[in-house]
């Protein structure tokens, strides 16, 4: 089970609450379907820059592997406050923690109450097995 | 999907594995950059049981392929291999092939994608010929063994035969196992030395297996297809649907060597085409490094200052030349190799230079 202390996009990002911003980042399965568990795989993360205003389910960003190239969606509306610096020089880390020290960015959600469409870990759980 | 004899082999060993052309084929065994390492510096061996084996024979089975393949077959020695292709009559590209001349026969290997639609089109011609056309894929199974130990690991299994004897696109028969007249060719994708062997499907299990213990001690491991697309890309092999496909025709791809313009091919398909495009071509395929961390991908679009010149076909990381490699069809004019063009990855600009294909050869220089 991966973990219910957030929520899930369809297209692989998580986004957890953390104050009055929010914690955004890929799942295990977005980076295994990238890299295959061999986290050498992993070539290129492009984050967005500080200030940006993003809407839910926009690109903001791309994640490129060996094999293939992804985009970063985000899960909720808002304006980007910060982005993990260890991201760009350590993809690995994507890999060993996607859940913690993998976070890609911190973002400030245009509303109270979370805008995109998210999923709980269990219905995550289920999106997963269908796809 | 279809599986090859090999399927359950691949899924034991943990392969990940991927739908390729109509076949569940495995696409790595471990990381691919390893797997293009291990073959560079010992071997690999490679199930290519979704590539399209057709016999064709009868009288007139040379005239027949003749017409249909840009080779010149009727001048292809006994017991040699030639690159060809099929084109329509507009010059663009069906697909390509390997030619194994025989005494009584012609044996092609094709793209497992275009199998069927090469079948179809050949029959399609064939109206008229003395010829028949026998579709092998189903029942043989092909695997590869690349790398400079391939001769010494595969030697102990094939009696009849002294592989040494076999020269580069030349193929012989021994006996494997036990099993007699086997084929065996001096062919490949991936730059290497190395050989393909045509077997009974239900013995390649075993020749897998038994290749796999004799070459543990020197490193040879099963490689999958990602691996195999970066190694046929450092090569500079063509791959049909990247390089060659409709409208990128095999002139300008850079494989003349496949397309005869003798005056007796006059008639056949696609010469006349192919003819005007070698008097004038436009573009020329070229190879693309790129010290920037993004990865060439097909379709990407390429830039001189703000002149749009060409596009990439195929991309990866090459291991070998410790770069990020890439083929690209590239305008005339803008092509020499050491010129810096712009590759435009997803609408960011990212510096690449021109380079002469191959990036790597061993078997070729």
């Amino acid at each position: 089970m991966r973990p219910d202390d957030r929520q899930y996009t369809k297209s692989h990002e998580w986004v957890k609450k953390d104050g009055d911003t929010v914690l955004i980042g890929i799942t295990d399965h977005a980076v295994n379907e990238l890299c295959s568990g061999n986290e050498g795989d992993l070539v290129y993360c492009d984050l967005p820059a500080v200030g940006r205003a993003v809407d839910a389910g926009e690109t903001f960003g791309e994640i490129e592997s060996v094999k293939a190239v992804a985009d970063l969606n985000a899960p909720v509306s808002g304006e980007i406050v910060a982005t993990n610096p260890e991201i760009e020089d350590h993809l690995e880390i994507l890999s060993t923690d996607p859940w913690e020290k993998g976070w890609m960015v911190r973002l400030k959600p245009r509303t109270k109450s979370l805008d995109g469409e998210l999923m709980s870990a269990a219905e995550y759980e289920s999106h997963v097995a269908e796809h | 999907m279809q599986q090859t004899a090999i399927h359950d082999r691949h899924v034991a060993l943990g392969a990940r594995m991927t739908d390729f052309g109509g076949w569940r084929m495995p696409l790595q065994y471990g990381p691919i950059l390893e797997e293009v390492k291990t073959v560079r510096s010992t071997g690999g061996l490679f199930d290519l049981g979704h590539m399209g084996r057709v016999r064709v024979e009868g009288p007139q089975a040379v005239e027949f392929l003749d017409r249909v393949c840009t080779a010149r077959v009727e001048r292809i020695p006994e017991g040699s291999i030639r690159y060809s292709l099929f084109c329509t009559e507009s010059g663009d590209p069906l697909d390509d092939l390997l030619v194994y001349r025989d005494t009584d026969h012609v044996y092609l290997v094709v793209n497992a994608s275009n199998t069927a639609t090469d079948l179809a089109w050949m029959r399609q011609h064939l109206e008229g010929f003395d010829a028949q056309i026998i579709d092998e894929t189903p029942t043989t199974e092909m695997l590869a063994l690349q790398g400079q130990i391939s001769q010494e690991v595969l030697q102990p299994l094939v009696e009849d035969c002294d592989l040494a004897s076999i020269g580069y696109y030349k193929f012989g028969y021994g006996t494997v196992l036990g099993q007699e007249h086997t084929r065996i060719s001096r062919t490949g994708y991936t730059g290497e030395d190395g050989f393909e062997l045509y077997l009974p499907p239900e013995l390649a299990p075993t020749v897998w297996d038994r290749l796999l213990e004799q070459g543990a001690e020197r490193g040879l491991a099963p490689i999958g297809l990602g691996a195999r697309d970066t190694l046929r890309l450092e090569a500079g092999m063509a791959l049909y649907g990247h390089e060659i496909a409709e409208g990128l025709n095999p002139i300008e791809a850079g494989l003349s060597f496949g397309v005869s313009l003798h005056k007796s091919k006059s008639g056949t398909l696609g010469f006349d085409a192919l003819t005007a495009i070698k008097a004038a071509p436009t573009r020329r395929l070229v190879g693309i490094t790129t010290d920037g961390p993004r990865v060439p991908r097909q379709g990407y679009k390429l830039f001189d200052g703000d002149d749009e010149i060409g596009f990439v076909c195929s991309g990866g990381v090459s291991p070998t030349i410790d770069s990020n490699i890439g083929s690209a069809y590239v305008a005339l004019g803008h092509d020499e190799v050491g010129r810096t063009l712009d590759l435009d990855v997803r609408g960011k600009r990212q510096a690449c230079r021109v380079q002469e294909l191959p990036f790597f050869s061993r078997t070729r220089k």
